[in-house]
């Protein structure tokens, strides 16, 4: 949501200029009155238990670190940097390489931005540039809606509907078309990496596609209307006007839909397959890291073992912070500083 | 002399066929987005209103082979669960956001909880079950409603913050000044005055929350770990409507899938509700009126 706050508050009073002009809260009329009541212990404790919320912040991050961390020494001291580059899970012999997971993760999520990417571009563009008022609203909505279905009805959906469909009419054709690549080759299941990269699109198209129109709102109106004079059609606009400027935004919502595809659980759990192999071919069960845990973290009997799956859930919180950290500063670059256009 | 440049008849045509291409590739995207969620409320409606009755929202599984039984219990679980996650993540988050708008305001600090919320947002589900399985049931020994109400708890904690702190910064500066001049204290002034005129939007932000971890499954499964039994106690393990979902959808039983079914609908319905009601909250907002 952008809001343009100079126009929710435009009886700032025009007072001379403070030393603290730089900070917005404190004009000379409050700093006056805070300074003059006498709640000042009951204002401080207030203040300074409001600091402590804010800094819980801090302290879920660090618990989580901490945990992770201390929960995985065990393997972390034992294999090194080789646990990530194993091919091998094998509990019951006591080898751990979490290679398998890895590539299965990062291959479902690299499906998924294939399908969602095009998509949800196109949506965002329509949303903004194109869409008849009356249908914006509804159409918006909608795919809101989309974003608050939890991850779990997503993988019914795909388990009983989603499924059959892959297996009975797309995969077929994809092995008839391209099968020469080896990307898509029998046995056809319908569950697989295939199934399990579809549902995440479906699952990041509504965060991707709303950051992006938020972003190509930012874009100043007239950045259009200058395009638009000098003769362009209404797809140069969009493209040259919007999608220029927009682009390092585009990116960063992108990303942020990457760091969702990589640490989606129970959807994927529900149709990758669980088969800890690698192998080229797409329509053939595989395993990622997030359902790995989803599926053997109350199982795990041995502390060896436990430790391995708790590595890579602090592989996965290493992975998905660097992703979204990225992803924020890339969408702040463009949002931040952009007059708001009321959309 | 400026030069004239005359476009060719071709150039002009290729030009206006990219404009139509690309018009009709974004309407096809649009089509293709909205179709899936068609296709998944159709068949959720259909499966799930056709598997829902009473016995439904009155009785507990009953075991493999026997019909009949529902998920009474996961939905009060989830009640509970969500309960409890409200009660840490909802005062957390508010003060959090309080703090960000009215105390930390264009400091680095504030920006640097700020980008931190944003971040901790993205933190995969499963993970924040992994810390809290280590944290509150390793020590304890065993799986308990405890546990999962506060991973969840802690999973509302940044969404709260932001939106509360958006919603605040939108609250004019004449109402504060108003408040102080009264000498009303400034701790009085910032709960009563700023954060009641921001309630609406305030409150939409924690049923977005809310909204958010309802349908949470990852963090439960190591946490609450869910129960077959009536357990209202917050000791022991607890249902909860997504995970009695899971299990039955990866269950081979018919009957099973068909409660599965039934299940999601009745959380979807939840979900889409309090959506539908911040929705209603926010458009019709106290805000629009201060302006």
């Amino acid at each position: 949501m952008a809001f343009n706050l100079e126009e929710v508050r435009p009886s700032r009073p025009s007072l001379p200029p403070t030393a603290e002009a730089d900070a917005p809260a404190q004009s000379a009329i409050r700093a006056y009155l805070l300074s003059r009541g006498n709640s000042a212990v009951s204002d401080a404790a207030f203040r300074w238990l409001m600091l402590l919320s804010g800094l819980s912040i801090f302290a879920i991050i660090g618990i989580i670190a901490g945990e992770l961390i201390a929960g995985s020494r065990l393997t972390l001291a034992k294999f090194g940097l080789h646990f990530f580059f194993g091919t091998a899970w094998d509990p019951v012999s006591g080898h751990y390489g979490a290679l398998p997971f890895i590539y299965g993760t990062l291959v479902s999520s690299l499906i998924a931005l294939i399908i969602a990417v095009p998509l949800s571009i196109g949506l965002a563009i329509f949303l903004t540039e194109m869409c008849p008022k009356p249908l914006r609203g509804p159409l918006s909505f909608l795919t809101e809606l989309l974003a608050a279905i939890p991850s779990v009805v997503y993988g019914l959906w795909a388990i009983f509907v989603l499924a059959p469909i892959l297996r009975d009419h797309v995969n077929p054709v994809l092995i008839h078309l391209l099968g020469w690549t080896g990307l898509f080759a029998k046995p056809n299941f319908g569950i697989g990496m295939l199934a399990a990269g579809v549902i995440l699109a479906i699952m990041i198209l509504p965060i991707i596609s709303s950051l992006t129109r938020e972003v190509m709102i930012s874009v100043p109106r007239s950045q259009r209307e200058a395009v638009l004079a000098l003769g362009a059609t209404r797809w140069e606009m969009i493209r040259m006007g919007v999608l220029r400027n927009a682009r390092i935004g585009i990116v960063g919502a992108i990303i942020l839909g990457l760091g969702r595809a990589l640490g989606e659980t129970m959807a994927v759990t529900m149709v990758i397959g669980n088969r800890p192999d690698i192998v080229k071919n797409l329509l053939s069960p595989a395993y990622s890291m997030a359902s790995v845990l989803a599926n053997e973290f109350t199982e795990a009997a041995d502390s060896t073992y436990l430790s391995a799956l708790v590595e890579i859930g602090l592989a996965l919180f290493i992975i998905t912070i660097l992703v979204n950290a990225l992803a924020r500063l890339l969408v702040w670059a463009v949002t931040r500083g952009a007059p708001a256009r009321a959309s | 002399m400026p030069s004239r440049y005359q476009p060719s008849a071709l150039h002009r045509f290729r030009r206006i066929a990219a404009n139509q291409l690309a018009s009709a590739l974004a309407i096809a995207s649009t089509v293709i987005v909205v179709a899936p969620l068609v296709a998944i409320f159709a068949y959720l409606l259909f499966k799930g209103a056709s598997s829902l009755n009473l016995a439904f929202f009155t009785q507990t599984p009953k075991p493999v082979g026997e019909p009949g039984g529902g998920m009474a219990n996961a939905i009060v679980g989830s009640g509970i669960l969500l309960a409890l996650a409200s009660a840490i993540g909802v005062p957390i988050g508010i003060g959090g956001g309080i703090y960000l708008a009215e105390f930390g305001r264009g400091t680095r600090l504030a920006n640097f909880i700020r980008f931190t919320a944003d971040v901790l947002n993205g933190v995969p589900s499963i993970v924040m079950g992994i810390a809290i399985y280590a944290l509150v049931v390793l020590p304890q020994k065993h799986f308990s409603a405890f546990a999962g109400g506060v991973a969840l708890g802690i999973m509302m904690v940044p969404t709260i913050t932001r939106t509360t702190e958006e919603m605040l910064l939108m609250v004019p500066h004449s109402v504060r000044e108003a408040a102080l001049g009264l000498g009303v204290p400034n701790w009085r002034s910032v709960l009563s005055i700023t954060l009641k005129t921001a309630s609406p939007g305030v409150i939409t932000g924690c049923m977005l929350a809310f909204a958010r971890v309802a349908g949470e499954t990852a963090p439960l499964l190591f946490t609450a770990l869910g129960n077959e039994f009536w357990s209202t106690s917050l000791g022991e393990p607890i249902a909860a409507l997504p995970l009695q979902i899971y299990v039955y959808a990866i269950s081979p039983y018919n009957e099973w899938h068909r409660l599965a079914w039934a299940g999601a609908l009745v959380l979807i319905l939840l979900i889409v509700l309090s959506v539908a009601l911040v929705r209603y909250v926010t458009t019709r907002g106290v805000l629009k009126g201060t302006a």
